[in-house]
């Protein structure tokens, strides 16, 4: 909403500086965005009449004007402006005027005649962005008089940002209300007579929709003149409430709209058939719109229809069939209060949002169509002139917006603000409002004026005496809270913890986007069932990521693009799968490292970063909970088959996934180095057990190194189960130290080095001892997985 | 016949004084003192004199033999103190060379601000709680107090999966999903990701909230005013301005804006303020009874406040960062300052 504070000034006029004004209205809860001079700085430029008119002599395209200028002689000023006639009042800029831009008007030759001055264009006072020759003033403008005088251009024009529960302030008349209350001033409410009538016709005016219309008035104006100019100070008004006029009648309606806040609407009653229907649209039912777009309605659509068709999307845009024209005679002036609920959304589902639009499905006082039609009527006929008809009004009452009492207890009021006020305080804020109140026992009964559809509980009476009063005026106290001690779960680790571990690992935090480019979740994981925003943002932002490897890639891509050799992320967030028609979103932790393991260091070689390396990272994070997983080969359609861990845990959880980029996904995406990644699901990675005290051997504990010759596809963890599958009692650890191809080791074979450390809990083992349970180990690895001894 | 005690005496002065290093002061020690050392026969020669002699010459032995382990212990000190000087001068280092190992990287800026947050409102007992971004339009808008076509809903630019399921458009419905399992009294933050579809130079669609909320009998907007105050000192770790302005939520009545006098000009004016000295930083307010109705709290027993807070705007304004869009870029250029 923006508005001139002149207009503003007309109504209240506190003695408070703009900027006081702005800040009193900030602080009020309707903040001000910006405040701009109405016009741009010039000096020096008055009234100015064309008394007589030649051509110069030299110049086709030149005329020589004696303009009067309020002083003794008028002055000679040459102009070529191809609309300056005799008797044509205009603003003319004398010797020593600064235009707009610093431009000093000084006394000049044109083609050899003198000019002591200019006669000046809208565009060249910075009124608009463009002109069509000079700029016309009314036939009275008092010669002589300063022009910023005359067109009230020293004004500001003062934006407010309202928030959508104050819709009584979308009109000069609403900001007024609020700055006389906050001054405790009265302000003077704009004067409207009721018009006298001077025909008796009339429109039929039918509602049928009486729940989305409770109150529909019209009238019938004939014969206004389609030529006559809207006057420059109801131009200059609407310029800086940011309205362009159009003609006469629409101005007038625009105008009405931001004084009262009431959107009327005016129809060329030459081309409405029969009367007025207000009525849902039919199925299949369109109407072209003022601004030439045409658009098909659905049935919870409200039309204003004649006989025939509809013809306006009501409260929202008129229809271009029957716009007021430069011909237009006889006007059909429409006067409405359509309930919010009515317009809520529409405007919107046709891609629109008017004025008008923006009104209703706020709120419109319902009580202020008779006083807006007869202003608007007066108004037009004192520009336009024309014949008044009586008004048609439809009104039901039972759909009108009833404004009930709301109770206000005082002790609430206190409770809620922590603060006393006195009685009369509270009742002269309430009926500075517009509110009628009423004393009761224990406080009082309020009841809101039509045009605040904020107010309907109690709450809302103590929001206003807390906005009346100002919220900084209001105590602020040091919380006593009821307070217990606080939670330490030891069943779950933060965390934060997994996130500060990969951080000292020196793995950097990244946040990306939960919905990523298809493409890559595509290629990342194409047996996901993704979930699929219906109005993305973009194309390359359009479905949830099913995993965080999506984000950590393009961010690992950025990165390498940017010359970074060394990249290590890890995210934590959300993975959004559908799975069985029920959206599923699950805690991940993800992690991404390419590059050297190390960054680059003197005194040892620069080695990539490996398997082993991320895995000792990953095992690092499962330390934190002491939980026992495993990792077991597996195969995932973005990791390279022969490097792909799927981790599980002991009870065969899924846990997440290890492993190296494929290197086709590499090549796919863009990178020219081996990536590494990991994503563990965060409930089962979290998951602690509390530590069982275990007691501890007072016996010496013994190491055997055993190396053992097994075929390449056992793996080492089941070399490992194995040997702890045999529950054997005394066994303590198992180190793996070497793993051997080669030379002394039959190919299709490898040589796996371990060490065991044996402690007995109630005697010193004696090497025979030893021998037995080494022999007995060795019996269940070589009958389970054929393990032999290495010589 | 051997030589006289005094004879051996000297030598072995001698042989201490030429000693070079701990190896040859030892062989000298053997070969004096040792099994068969030439003090240890002289004593042995002892038991072939008389008896009232014996004494006589073994004191005199002994006393030579003290003379002799005195000077020992003292060239030993002597060698032992050069020879850790040199080891100490052999094993010198330049230390200014970089150290080796593993190098530490840092969190990223919105989660070291989440996490100043969330320590400043759990030293009083806030729980941090949770919810889903994937948000049924219920908790996201309805139990918010803002039915269908209400125009706030014009203000969220919300992501939409079908008619009733959302991309959360703010932290609030974790308020509704705790009020809805939990009973008062509740202190909670709610902490997470925020989707809006909306996105310019000073908006991503994506972005972090906090919301936070206490439930108790007798809460009142001093109280909010108070925690509010106090939260935003903590924070920016100074006495700062802060400015309440009566605002509009659907969910909080009263509801407000909380501005902070301008932390990079100090509320003179500048253009990261727009010449104002005054930033918006959260907006709060007491819990709407209607959303006290949704999950059945008596808002006759109960009363409380609500406030919410965007991240990445206090992360900006606490680190000078000028660009919204940094944040999920992820340079690493970026992040590594906040390591």
């Amino acid at each position: 909403m923006q508005i001139s504070e002149a207009w503003l000034r007309e109504y209240v006029n506190p003695a408070i500086t703009t900027e006081q004004l702005v800040e009193q209205l900030t602080m009020a809860g309707l903040e001000v965005d910006s405040v701009t001079p109405a016009a741009a700085v010039f000096s020096g430029v008055v009234v100015g009449e064309v008394l007589a008119m030649e051509q110069h002599p030299d110049a086709d395209r030149l005329r020589v004007c004696k303009v009067a200028v309020g002083e003794a002689e008028p002055l000679q000023i040459v102009c070529g402006a191809s609309n300056v006639r005799v008797g044509l009042k205009i603003p003319a800029a004398l010797i020593s005027a600064v235009l707009p831009g610093d431009f000093k008007i000084k006394k000049s030759k044109l083609r050899g005649v003198e000019s002591f001055g200019m006669l000046c264009s809208e565009k060249e006072l910075g009124l608009a962005a463009d002109a069509n020759g000079l700029m016309e003033l009314a036939a009275d403008a008092p010669v002589g008089v300063d022009i910023r005088d005359y067109l009230s251009l020293n004004d500001n024009i003062i934006e407010v940002d309202l928030t959508p529960n104050r819709a009584d302030c979308l009109s000069v008349e609403g900001i007024a209300r609020e700055v006389a209350v906050l001054n405790k001033l009265d302000w003077s409410v704009t004067q409207i007579e009721t018009a006298s009538i001077n025909h008796a016709d009339t429109l039929p005016v039918s509602v049928k929709a009486t729940d989305a219309c409770p109150r529909y008035l019209g009238r019938l104006i004939k014969g206004v003149n389609p030529k006559a100019e809207t006057p420059l100070w109801m131009q200059e008004r609407l310029r800086r409430s940011g309205v362009r006029s159009l003609s006469a009648v629409v101005d007038v309606t625009n105008y009405v709209l931001i004084e009262l806040g009431q959107p009327l609407h005016a129809f060329d009653a030459a081309k409405l058939s029969g009367g007025i229907n207000v009525r849902y649209a039919q199925a299949d039912e369109s109407v072209a719109l003022l601004n030439g777009q045409t658009i098909k309605l659905d049935n919870e659509t409200l039309v204003i229809a004649d006989d025939k068709q509809a013809l306006a999307l009501a409260g929202v845009m008129g229809g271009s069939e029957s716009a007021v024209t430069d011909d237009t005679q006889d006007v059909f002036l429409e006067c409405a209060f359509f309930t919010p609920l009515s317009i809520a959304g529409k405007a919107r589902n046709y891609g629109l949002h008017t004025d008008s639009s923006h009104r209703f499905e706020r709120g419109v006082d319902p009580t202020l169509q008779e006083r807006a039609i007869e202003r608007a009527t007066q108004l037009i006929v004192d520009i336009a002139g024309g014949s008044i008809g009586a008004i048609t009004e439809v009104t039901t009452a039972s759909t009108l917006p009833q404004r009930s009492a709301v109770l206000l207890r005082k002790l609430r009021l206190e409770k809620t603000l922590g603060i006393a006020l006195e009685n009369e305080q509270i009742i002269d804020i309430f009926q500075r409002l517009g509110m009628s109140v009423q004393t009761q026992t224990d406080g009082w009964s309020v009841t809101p004026p039509g045009c605040r559809f904020d107010i309907a509980i109690e709450a809302d009476l103590i929001e206003e005496i807390a906005r009346i009063v100002g919220y900084n005026n209001l105590p602020s106290s040091s919380l006593l809270m009821r307070s217990e001690l606080s939670k330490a779960t030891e069943t779950l680790l933060d965390l934060d913890r997994a996130k500060d571990l990969l951080v000292d690992r020196g793995y950097q935090e990244a946040i990306t986007y939960s919905f990523v480019d298809e493409e890559i979740q595509q290629a990342v994981a194409p047996d996901d069932d993704v979930v699929r925003l219906k109005n993305p943002i973009s194309a390359d932002l359009a479905v949830m990521r099913t995993t965080l490897w999506c984000g950590l890639l393009k961010a690992a891509l950025h990165n390498t693009n940017r010359q970074q050799n060394r990249v290590r992320f890890f995210e934590t967030g959300l993975r959004f799968t559908n799975k069985d028609g029920n959206t599923q979103q699950q805690k991940m932790l993800s992690g991404l490292a390419l590059g050297s393991a190390y960054s680059e260091q003197w005194g040892s070689a620069t080695r990539k970063v490996d398997f082993f390396d991320v895995k000792a990272d990953v095992q690092a994070l499962f330390s934190l909970t002491g939980t026992d997983v495993q990792f077991v080969p597996a195969k995932h359609p973005a990791l390279h088959p022969g490097q792909t861990a799927e981790i599980l845990s002991q009870q065969g959880d899924k846990i997440g996934w290890l492993g190296m980029l494929h290197p086709t996904l590499e090549k796919q995406l863009g990178f020219d180095t081996q990536i590494f990644l990991f994503e563990l699901d965060q409930d089962l990675l979290l998951n602690k057990q509390i530590p069982k005290f275990k007691s501890l051997s007072k016996y010496p504990s013994v190491r055997r190194d055993i190396a053992l010759i097994v075929k390449e596809e056992v793996s080492v963890s089941e070399i490992i189960n194995c040997i702890k599958g045999s529950a054997e009692p005394t066994l303590q650890d198992i180190v793996v130290f070497d793993v051997y191809r080669g030379k002394g080791v039959e190919d299709g074979s490898k040589s796996v080095a371990l060490s065991l450390i044996i402690q007995d809990f109630s005697q010193t083992l004696t090497d025979s001892q030893i021998d037995a349970i080494f022999s007995g180990l060795l019996e269940t690895l070589t009958t389970n997985i054929s393990a032999k001894l290495r010589d | 016949m051997s030589a006289t005690l005094e004879e051996i005496l000297a030598q072995a002065l001698n042989q201490l004084r030429d000693a070079q290093d701990l190896n040859q002061l030892d062989l000298v020690r053997v070969h004096y003192l040792g099994k068969k050392g030439l003090f240890t026969l002289q004593m042995k020669q002892l038991g072939a004199l008389d008896p009232d002699q014996r004494r006589a010459a073994g004191q005199v032995i002994n006393q030579a033999k003290d003379q002799f382990q005195q000077q020992l212990e003292a060239k030993k000190d002597l060698l032992q103190g050069a020879a850790l000087e040199a080891r100490l001068a052999s094993e010198g280092i330049d230390v200014t060379l970089p150290g080796r190992g593993q190098t530490i990287a840092g969190l990223h800026p919105v989660t070291t601000t989440l996490r100043r947050i969330s320590k400043i409102f759990a030293g009083v007992g806030f729980q941090v709680v949770e919810g889903p971004e994937i948000e049924d339009d219920y908790h996201n808008f309805e139990a918010l107090n803002i039915p269908a076509h209400h125009p706030a809903r014009a203000m969220h630019d919300t992501f939409y999966f079908d008619a009733h399921t959302v991309l959360r458009t703010h932290t609030s419905p974790v308020q509704i999903r705790v009020m809805e399992s939990e009973k008062p009294p509740l202190k909670v933050i709610a902490p997470g990701r925020v989707y809006r579809c909306d996105s310019d130079i000073t908006h991503t669609p994506m972005f972090h909230q906090v919301e936070g909320f206490l439930v108790d009998t007798d809460v009142s907007f001093a109280d909010l005013k108070g925690v509010v105050y106090e939260f935003l000192r903590a924070f920016f770790e100074k006495d700062i301005q802060v400015r309440f302005r009566p605002s509009y939520f659907p969910f909080t009545e009263p509801s407000a804006e909380v501005d902070i006098e301008c932390v990079m000009c100090g509320g003179e004016g500048c253009r990261v303020c727009s010449h104002t000295g005054w930033l918006e930083v959260m907006g709060c307010g007491m819990i709407h009874p209607e959303v006290f109705k949704s999950v059945n709290i008596d808002s006759e027993i109960y009363s409380g406040f609500a406030f919410g807070m965007g991240v990445e705007r206090l992360a900006m304004l606490r680190y000078g960062i000028n660009d919204l869009r940094l944040f999920f870029e992820n340079d690493l250029k970026f992040l590594e300052q906040f390591s």
